[in-house]
């Protein structure tokens, strides 16, 4: 299950919308399963199918997060056009058997928010908690 | 000279937990050489065997990826950090 705070979350779908047309990514940061933070990261690769975290956001998040006692949990991106399901590339790249892998779909009116464990190739959907 | 390499949380489990650890060195190369040296299951995950930076992983010194450096031949000195970090991507 991940956990996410009102807070994170609304940061999260705004800068995914923000992204359009392309594929917009970030961090999630806090304690266990409870993501209190949200890192907003510039999409290096700056296209609508595939998406890079800036290194150097990921550098800065991960800083910023410790200097709060708190850890990277996760990672989000958007997928503009498709559903809030991990895509083959996405598996294929998941570096952290630990983290929780949000996608937010903006293929509908309303967006989608999924979260995913990606353990040695293989998905598994979590509920997603939305925390006052 | 004593540098602090942080760890990204996937390979922590290869440093006993540990989010940073702290070794000799004066170059990224040495500093590298030196934490595989102290934590051996690190070996092949951020180096490849034929020397090189690991594609899926990114290394900065304080605040500079070393990729725009000197690569691994970047010069450390007393006070620096190295921080690895994995390369998140992905697609739709």
């Amino acid at each position: 299950m991940l956990r996410i705070s009102a807070g994170a979350h609304a940061e999260m779908v705004a800068h995914c919308w923000s992204g359009l047309p392309l594929e917009a990514c970030g961090l999630l940061a806090g304690t266990g399963d409870d993501a209190t933070r949200c890192y907003p990261t510039r999409n290096v690769a700056e296209s609508a199918v595939v998406y890079t975290v800036d290194p150097k956001g990921f550098l800065l998040a991960d800083r910023d997060a410790e200097a709060s006692g708190l850890t990277i949990l996760g990672v989000f991106h958007s997928h503009t056009h498709t559903a809030a399901y991990p895509s083959p590339t996405d598996v294929a790249q998941a570096p952290d058997p630990g983290w929780h892998y949000v996608l937010v779909s903006l293929a509908d009116q309303a967006p989608a928010v999924r979260s995913y464990r990606i353990v040695e190739g293989n998905i598994t959907e979590e509920p997603v908690v939305l925390v006052q | 000279m004593p540098v602090d390499v942080r760890i990204p949380t996937m390979l922590r489990a290869h440093t006993g937990g540990a989010a940073t650890v702290t070794v000799e060195g004066a170059t990224v190369r040495d500093v590298l050489e030196q934490l595989v040296a102290a934590h051996p299951a690190l070996a092949g995950q951020i180096v490849t065997p034929e020397g090189g930076l690991h594609r899926f992983v990114n290394v900065y010194l304080n605040d500079d990826d070393i990729r725009y450096l000197d690569k691994l031949d970047t010069k450390v000195g007393e006070g620096d950090t190295v921080s690895i970090l994995p390369a998140v991507a992905g697609g739709s």
